[in-house]
């Protein structure tokens, strides 16, 4: 990396002059590689974003035709209980998910760079059900899910939270699993050999090796790896509404489908405007707990 | 020189690619506008009809710069009306899109549709509670050609200034189908059922003959969203219409549920004697119930006439019969099918001058036309409630005409009235798992009841 205070022009002794030569194009073309992606992201995140912000203070059916209300939208969210129905059941759901997810997916993790016969392949499988999109694993999982429910005589997914909640839990384990195993191995691959073995060296028993040197040198992999669970646990749709939509009576509703709910479930203007409110104190819920998670995780990263 | 160019052929291949990525998400844009269902642009061709027709004649100027979008809110008929567009602009030059919603999601695709700078400019809305939402943007129709069409005035949707915000289009039969082969093979005809008695007998009777027949009385009541509108909308205008019917009024803020237990009577007879178990029945689709029917699997199949096209491709006319939906209350030798409509066709009134023309010019062609109705009513199998409509086949039409000339009074669609979408839903919830037996019927009594006031504060508070 050239940094601010070299000159432009000069190469460092280590580098290709090839890549210096790159660097400079870099940046001379930089517009036309940041431009594109920097519209995109204006046209389809920002201007979206604010125009959001802005609807949730407003009643309006289209969004070409908008009354401004000031707060009541924001007063009338919890004019039923559903959305914080939704809330305790998303945050139950996310706790329980993000441990889950990241123990076992740890786990295979710590199993598949031990070198056993058939690693790629074993890695190639577990990382596969990432490849199928939410909805489609939703109604997969629904058929399976109710064959076996029937199978016991048990009320299908769709009368039973509880199964509804362990339907989800099953799913997203076994969707995201294998996604955050190969981040895992990346960081374990990491770990320098060097270190596992002064450690041994000394004495350290399998399990002081994985606690006092392996764990703390694949802390920012972990750090990832909770963000990630975390915020698609906490935000999740796609497995939500394929998978329960929400039923029964509303059961099994997490927070992004309580909000698409209420703003496309409910005719009137009135709820457009409310649905809109929930989402922005949605976004505001979803980046605290991600900032708080990141600032606790990062805390506990090391250098060796 | 050599690094600069593929440097720059870099930057024209992610610039496309990213342009790309921009036009195939606006593709989806419109194509989940249509979810499931198709949308044909016939523009494309109309440009070359009226380019052709320009050079030959000027009559394509009448047609004037005018173009017609219909979303149509019949996913049964959408091949139809694709084909009665194209036929439109071959003839006219006018360009018509028609774009179908999905089962279920109408009311969905037409908020972002209606967002749009190229909105619809011909939408539907499906009676009094679903006009609330739209009525700002309805064109008054009182003064149009299609309006003077009109059988009878009870077909405009007027609202409270009343001015003429809808017009109805088709009128609909439901009740319960019926394969008359099976009936007979079980030893009875439709001339056996008069009542609700009637019914249970000959539906209890089947199921304990069962296994012999090989068949079972009623197709699943499937709860699954795509099927569970026949239940908590269709087959909740019963208690509603006869409670509407004592107290002699046509809404109420207030629902009293005095006919809930005819609504428990049928209710159980269909889950009870039914192709499948009660509790599976929350995971059984519109489909399901369908292919039970052409399979031959059941007798009984409540559903409507809009259903005669998928069930003519299998049976005769003589095979089918539909008979009203008896719940023990009311006259019932009187009692009739259960005939109104839920489709209003309304005309956006934001839409261009050129445009609302080309609409309403478009919709009394569909009405009065030789080729119009002839696929209204032949293609489509509607009656539509216009002077100059012709004779549907539809076997079950022809049914409620007769029925209606053998004294017999139709049972009006008073759920167009339901308070909301989420009155529905929560009773739909509450029948599923009353079938199930995770629920229990005083559920089913508290969302109807109590929920219909909630829900109507709610809309109108």
């Amino acid at each position: 990396m050239v940094t601010k205070g070299q000159a432009v022009d000069a190469c460092p002794f280590f580098q290709k002059k090839g890549l210096c030569q790159m660097e400079k194009a870099i940046k001379r073309y930089w517009p036309v590689f940041i431009l594109p992606t920097l519209i995109a992201f204006a046209i389809g995140f920002v201007w979206p974003f604010i125009w959001g912000i802005y609807l949730s203070f407003c009643k309006f059916s289209t969004v070409s035709k908008v009354e401004f209300v000031g707060f009541s939208n924001y007063t009338k969210i919890f004019i039923d209980d559903s959305f914080s129905h939704a809330f305790w059941f998303t945050a139950l759901f996310t706790v329980v998910s993000t441990l889950t997810i990241n123990i076992l997916a740890f786990l295979v993790a710590l199993l598949l760079t031990r070198g056993i016969k058939g690693t790629n392949i074993f890695r190639t499988v577990f990382f596969m059900p990432n490849l199928i999109g939410g909805i489609v694993l939703g109604y997969i999982w629904q058929i399976l899910l109710d064959g076996l429910l029937s199978n016991w005589g048990k009320p299908l997914l769709a009368l039973d939270a509880r199964a509804g909640f362990f339907g989800l839990l099953i799913l997203m384990s076994w969707q995201q699993i294998g996604y955050m195993m190969i981040i895992y191995i990346a960081g374990l691959q990491n770990v320098s050999p060097d270190l596992i073995e002064a450690a041994e060296i000394d004495g350290a028993t399998p399990w002081q090796v994985l606690r006092k040197v392996k764990i703390p040198m694949v802390m920012p992999s972990i750090t990832i790896c909770t963000f990630l669970t975390l915020t698609n646990s906490f935000k999740l749709f796609d497995q939500n509404l394929s998978l329960t939509g929400g039923d029964p009576a509303k059961q099994s509703q997490m927070l992004a489908l309580n909000i698409y709910d209420t703003f496309y479930g409910r005719s009137g203007a009135q709820w457009k405007g409310i649905g809109q409110a929930k989402a922005v104190v949605f976004f505001i819920l979803v980046v605290v707990i991600a900032l708080i998670q990141l600032r606790a995780t990062k805390s506990k990263e090391v250098q060796a | 020189m050599k690094k600069k160019l593929v440097s720059a052929v870099m930057c024209l291949a992610m610039v496309s690619s990213v342009l790309a990525g921009c036009g195939s998400s606006a593709a989806t844009g419109t194509s989940t506008g249509a979810s499931a269902g198709t949308s044909t642009d016939t523009t494309a061709s109309s440009d070359t009809a009226a380019s052709t027709q320009a050079a030959a004649d000027t009559s394509a100027s009448t047609a004037g710069a005018g173009k017609v979008y219909y979303l149509n809110f019949k996913p049964e008929a959408d091949e139809q009306w694709q084909a009665l567009a194209k036929t439109y602009t071959q003839e006219t030059g006018v360009p018509v899109t028609v774009v179908t919603a999905a089962s279920g999601e109408y009311e969905t695709t037409l908020q972002s549709e209606m967002a749009k700078s190229d909105a619809p400019t011909l939408f539907q809305v499906n009676g009094p509670v679903g006009l609330k939402n739209w009525v700002d943007y309805c064109y008054d129709l009182s003064g149009s050609d299609i309006y003077k069409q009109l059988t009878s005035d009870n077909y405009a949707l007027k609202g409270d200034d009343g001015a003429v915000d809808g017009i109805a289009y088709v009128i609909e039969s439901y009740g319960i189908i019926t394969n008359k082969t099976l009936l007979k093979k079980a030893g009875y005809t439709t001339d056996d059922i008069q009542s609700f008695a009637d019914l249970k007998k000959v539906a209890e009777d089947i199921t304990a003959r069962k296994k012999d027949l090989g068949f079972a009385a009623f197709t699943s009541a499937g709860m699954d969203s795509s099927s569970d509108w026949r239940f908590k909308t269709h087959l909740a205008n019963l208690p509603i219409y006869f409670e509407y019917q004592q107290d002699g009024i046509t809404s109420s803020p207030a629902i009293k549920g005095t006919f809930l237990d005819n609504y428990k009577n049928i209710f159980d007879l269909y889950i009870n004697n039914s192709t499948c178990d009660p509790k599976e029945l929350s995971s059984k689709t519109a489909d399901d119930s369908r292919n039970e029917f052409l399979d031959g699997k059941a007798v009984f199949y409540q559903n409507g006439s809009w259903e005669y096209s998928a069930l003519s491709a299998k049976y005769t006319d003589d095979e089918l019969a539909m008979i009203p939906i008896y719940t023990g209350a009311g006259d019932e030798a009187k009692q009739g099918l259960c005939t109104g409509t839920e489709n209003y066709w309304c005309v956006n009134k934001n839409a261009s001058e050129d445009d609302i023309k080309a609409t309403l010019d478009f919709m009394n062609w569909c009405v009065t036309s030789e080729e119009g109705t002839k696929a209204m009513a032949n293609d489509m199998g509607f009656t539509i409630p216009f002077k100059t409509a012709q004779a549907s086949p539809n076997v079950f039409v022809k049914q409620d005409q007769a029925y209606t000339e053998a004294g017999k009074t139709p049972v009006s669609w008073n759920f167009t009235t339901m308070p909301s979408e989420e009155w529905k839903n929560t009773l739909g919830s509450a029948l599923t798992a009353y079938a199930a037996g995770t629920g229990s019927w005083d559920d089913v009594k508290k969302a109807f009841v109590d929920n219909w006031a909630t829900e109507y504060k709610l809309a109108n508070g």
